[in-house]
C-alpha cells in the first residue's frame, strides 16, 4: 500500500489509513494511535503518524449550511478553501484568511491556525472561527466557540490535530465586490528596504508578502520584490477577464519525479535573477483576478515533485521586530553560505492581533520562509543551525513546515505547551508530538529560565 | 432532469450526482435509510444551489412503501421528469454461496425493489410522457464470474428488465438510461491499491448526467469498460469457465 506523504515528502513514514465518510460516524478503533489528516499540505511531520493510523476527512466533504446575507458558512471538516471559494466567491464572499495554496481542508486551516498576506490586518484563521464540533476517542461530542468550552476552543485552534477530530466548522466570511485584486509591485534592495516597505504598506493594503532572492549577498542580501493589494472596489465589478488562468488544480501538472540536478545552483540562481530583472526596478500596477495574486503555485498541479524522491524541506521561522534585521541578516547569510539554495523564499510581516489559539505559531515580527532539497546530513544541519537561530533571536518555528525542531526547542516557541498538553486526546498523537515529546524530556523549562521546577508533565501520549 | 427523484441518495455515486444537480439548480426528492447521513446529503445539496431538497428516511427493501414515495416525491416537487436509482448492495459472495438467505437479500435489493420502484414509475412516466429514468447498473452484469455472479445476476436480471422497459416506453417518449460503471474509488475501496480502472465518483456522475442529458441507452462509464466486457463477453464459455475471475 502506497503511504500518504507530507506535501515536502520527507519524511517517507509507514502508517496505516482509515478513510472518514459521515461526521456523526464513531472513530474507528485501532492498535496505535490515530491522526487526522487533511489534503497533506503541511510539509513535515506534523500531518503524519509512523507506526499509527491516519483519519483520512476528504469524505468529509458537504456543505451544511451558507448564508449569503451574513456570509457565515457551515461544512464539514474535510471541505477544501477551494471548494469553498468555488461556492461563495461568485456570490461576493471570501475567506476572511487564506494560506498560499487553495488545497487545505478547513479542518486543516485549523489546526495548523493558519496566516495569510493578511496577518497584520486579520491575524489568523482561527479568529473567523465561530464554532466547531470536536470528536474525542471516548466519543463525546463538543461544540466549541468563545463562549462555549472556551478551553476545548483555545485547544484546538492551532492544535495539531491533536485535541480530537473536528468533523464540522463554521467561519466568518470576508464580503468582496468582486473577485478581483489590485497589485502592485516594489523592488527592494536589501533587506532594510524590505522592512521599510512592508512596513510602510502595511496601513493602505490589505495584503502584502515579499519574495526574497536568497542568491544576493552583501549589500543586496535581502533583495526582493514586495507584492501588496487591496480587492478592487465596485467599479472593476462585472469586468470580462479571462478566466483560462484560474487554477482549480488541472492546469500545469509536473508528472513525475524530476532528477536532482535539475536544482543546482545555477539554474536557481538564474531563475531568481530573472525574476528580479523582470520588474525593471520600478513599482508596478495591475489588476488581477484574486486566483493568480493568492495561489500562484496552485497553477502547477504537484509542484513539490521538482525536488525529486528525496524530497525537501522547508523552513518557516518569525522573529520579533527587537531583533528582526540581525537575526535574518544570519538566517539569510548561512543559508546561503550553506550551498543549498532554497527555490522559493517569502519574507512578510506579522502584525499584533492575538490569535485564540494557544499553540499558535504567529506572533508579531517579520516571517521568513524558505525551501530545501533534501541532500540529507547536510541539509538537516543547516535547518538546525536557523532553528537554533531563531531561538536565539526569540522568535518561533511553524511546526506546520517542520520536520526537525529539537523538543526544548518546540517548548521554548510555545510558552503555552505545558497547558495544551492536558487537552491532547489520549488515542492521537503525531510524528511531530512524539519527536517534540520524547517519553522523557531531558531538561526542564521552568529550570531552564530558572523558575521553580514544576513537575513534569505526566503523558500518556509520550509513551506510545 | 429539473425535478428529481434520487433513491439511495447516500451512495458515492449518488452524492456526486446530487451535487451536479444542485449545482444546476434542478429540485431534488432524495431516500436514504440512515437518517443522520441523509440528512448531510439534503443540506450539502441546498447549500450548492439545489432549488428545492426535501428527502425521506426509508427502507426500499419494504416494497410496500414504494407506491406512496412516489406520490410523495411527486407531490413534493410538483411533479418528476427525472429519476436516478442508485441503491443497490455489493453482498458478500462467499457469504451467498454458504446461504440462501444472503443470496435472496442481493436479489431482493438490486433487482426485486428496483422492479417495484420502475413499476410505479414507468406507469407515471408512460402516462406523461416525458422523463429520464436512468438506472445504476454494473459492468458485473454483463458475464457470471465465480467471484461475483450472485451480484453479477442481480445486475444481469436488471439490465434485461430494463432493455424491455426501454423497448416499451421509446413511444412514450420516456427514456431508459441504463448506467454500468466499472471500479469506481468511493471512501469504502480508500483503502484498496488503486490502478488505472478506478475511477472516482465525480466521474462517474458527470457519465451518468451526460448521458441521461442526451438521453442515451446503455452506457459504460468511464467508457473504456466498454471495450473491456466486449473483450470478457467475446470470449467462449469453454474457455472462461476454466478461468479464474
Ligand atoms: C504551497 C503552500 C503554501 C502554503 N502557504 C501557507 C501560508 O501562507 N500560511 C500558512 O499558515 N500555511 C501555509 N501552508 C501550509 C498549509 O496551509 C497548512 O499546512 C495546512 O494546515 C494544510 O492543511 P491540510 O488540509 O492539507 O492538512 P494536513 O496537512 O493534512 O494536516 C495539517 C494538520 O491539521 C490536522 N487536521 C486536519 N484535519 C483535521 C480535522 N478534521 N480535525 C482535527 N485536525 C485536523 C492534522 O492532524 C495536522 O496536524 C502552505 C502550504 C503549501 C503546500
Amino acid at each position: 500500500m502506497k503511504s500518504r506523504e507530507s506535501w515536502g515528502r520527507y519524511p517517507q513514514v509507514e502508517q496505516q489509513t482509515h478513510a472518514l465518510v459521515w461526521r456523526t460516524d464513531a472513530l474507528p478503533r485501532k492498535d496505535g494511535s490515530l491522526l487526522p489528516h487533511g489534503l497533506g499540505r503541511s510539509y513535515g511531520d506534523s500531518c503524519l503518524n509512523a507506526g499509527g493510523t491516519l483519519l483520512l476527512t476528504s469524505g468529509l466533504d458537504r456543505f451544511i449550511a451558507f448564508d449569503p446575507a451574513t456570509g457565515v458558512i457551515r461544512c464539514e471538516a474535510g471541505v477544501s478553501l477551494d471548494t469553498i471559494l468555488r461556492l461563495v466567491a461568485p456570490r461576493g464572499w471570501f475567506l476572511p484568511v487564506t494560506p498560499g495554496t487553495k488545497f487545505v481542508t478547513v479542518g486543516g486551516a485549523i489546526a495548523n491556525d493558519v496566516h495569510g498576506k493578511n496577518h497584520h490586518r486579520g491575524g489568523t484563521f482561527g479568529r473567523f472561527v465561530r464554532r466547531f464540533e470536536l470528536l474525542r476517542s471516548d466519543g463525546s461530542r463538543r461544540v466549541c466557540a468563545p463562549d462555549e468550552n472556551p478551553d476545548w476552543y483555545g485547544a484546538t485552534i492551532g492544535g495539531l490535530g491533536l485535541t480530537g477530530l473536528i468533523t464540522w466548522a463554521e467561519v466568518q466570511l470576508t464580503p468582496i465586490s468582486n473577485p478581483y485584486v489590485l497589485q502592485e509591485t516594489v523592488p527592494f534592495g536589501n533587506l532594510d528596504g524590505f522592512l521599510d516597505v512592508a512596513r510602510a504598506s502595511e496601513k493602505d493594503y490589505e495584503f502584502t508578502m515579499a519574495w526574497v532572492d536568497c542568491l544576493a549577498r552583501g549589500k543586496k542580501l535581502g533583495r526582493g520584490l514586495l507584492y501588496r493589494g487591496n480587492f478592487a472596489p465596485p467599479q472593476f465589478d462585472g469586468l470580462p477577464l479571462a478566466r483560462s488562468h484560474l487554477s482549480h488544480g488541472v492546469g500545469l501538472a509536473v508528472p513525475m519525479d524530476m532528477p536532482a540536478f535539475c536544482l543546482n545552483r545555477l539554474s536557481v540562481s538564474a531563475f531568481n535573477w530573472l525574476y528580479y530583472h523582470r520588474q525593471n526596478g520600478k513599482p508596478k500596477q495591475r489588476l488581477t483576478h484574486y486566483d493568480p495574486f493568492f495561489y500562484p503555485l496552485d497553477a502547477i498541479y504537484a509542484w513539490n515533485r521538482i525536488y525529486g524522491r528525496r524530497g525537501f524541506l522547508q523552513f518557516q521561522c518569525v522573529v520579533p521586530y527587537s531583533t528582526a534585521r540581525d537575526a535574518l541578516k544570519e538566517i539569510l547569510e548561512r543559508s546561503s553560505r550553506g550551498g543549498l539554495p532554497s527555490f522559493l523564499s517569502v519574507l512578510k510581516t506579522f502584525g499584533d492581533i492575538p490569535s485564540p489559539g494557544w499553540l499558535s505559531f504567529p506572533r508579531e515580527g517579520v516571517t521568513l520562509a524558505m525551501d530545501f532539497a533534501n541532500r540529507g546530513e547536510k541539509t538537516w544541519k543547516l535547518v538546525e543551525d536557523l532553528d537554533r537561530l531563531t531561538r536565539q533571536a526569540g522568535g518561533a518555528v511553524y511546526p506546520a513546515k517542520d520536520a526537525l525542531m529539537s523538543p526544548e526547542n518546540f517548548a521554548a516557541y510555545f510558552p503555552q505547551r505545558e497547558r495544551f498538553m492536558q487537552y491532547v486526546d489520549p488515542s492521537f498523537s503525531s510524528s511531530f508530538w512524539r519527536r517534540v515529546n520524547p517519553v522523557s524530556l531531558p531538561f526542564s523549562l521552568a529550570a531552564e529560565r530558572g523558575e521553580t521546577a514544576s513537575p513534569p508533565p505526566r503523558s500518556l501520549l509520550a509513551i506510545r | 432532469m429539473k425535478k428529481v427523484l434520487v433513491l439511495g441518495a447516500t451512495s458515492a455515486i449518488a452524492q456526486a450526482t446530487v451535487r451536479l444537480l444542485a449545482a444546476r439548480g434542478a429540485s431534488l426528492y432524495l431516500t436514504g435509510r440512515n437518517a443522520a447521513n441523509l440528512d448531510a446529503v439534503t443540506k450539502d445539496a441546498a447549500t450548492r444551489g439545489a432549488a428545492k431538497v426535501e428527502s425521506q428516511v426509508v427502507d426500499l427493501n419494504d416494497f410496500d412503501t414504494h407506491e406512496a414515495l412516489v406520490e410523495a416525491a411527486y407531490t413534493a416537487l410538483d411533479g418528476l421528469d427525472g429519476v436516478v436509482l442508485a441503491h443497490g448492495v455489493l453482498g458478500d459472495q462467499a457469504e451467498a454461496q454458504r446461504s440462501w438467505a444472503a443470496t435472496e437479500a442481493v436479489l431482493r435489493t438490486n433487482f426485486l425493489s428496483a422492479v417495484s420502484l420502475l413499476t410505479v414509475l414507468a406507469n407515471r412516466f408512460e402516462a406523461q410522457k416525458a422523463g429520464t429514468l436512468v438506472v445504476i447498473s454494473s459492468v458485473a452484469g454483463d458475464r457470471g464470474r465465480q467471484s461475483n455472479y450472485v451480484y453479477g445476476a442481480s445486475k444481469g436480471a436488471l439490465n434485461v428488465f430494463l432493455q424491455g422497459l426501454r423497448n416499451r416506453l421509446t413511444k412514450s417518449n420516456v427514456a431508459v438510461v441504463t448506467v454500468k460503471p466499472g471500479f469506481v474509488d468511493t471512501p469504502m475501496t480508500a483503502h484498496l491499491p488503486k490502478n488505472k480502472l478506478f475511477a472516482s465518483p465525480e466521474k462517474v456522475a458527470r457519465g451518468l448526467l451526460s448521458a441521461a442529458d442526451s438521453r442515451k441507452n446503455e452506457v459504460y462509464v468511464p467508457g473504456i469498460w466498454a471495450l473491456i466486457m466486449l473483450i470478457i463477453r467475446t470470449i467462449p464459455e469453454t474457455v472462461f469457465k476454466r478461468m479464474k475471475l
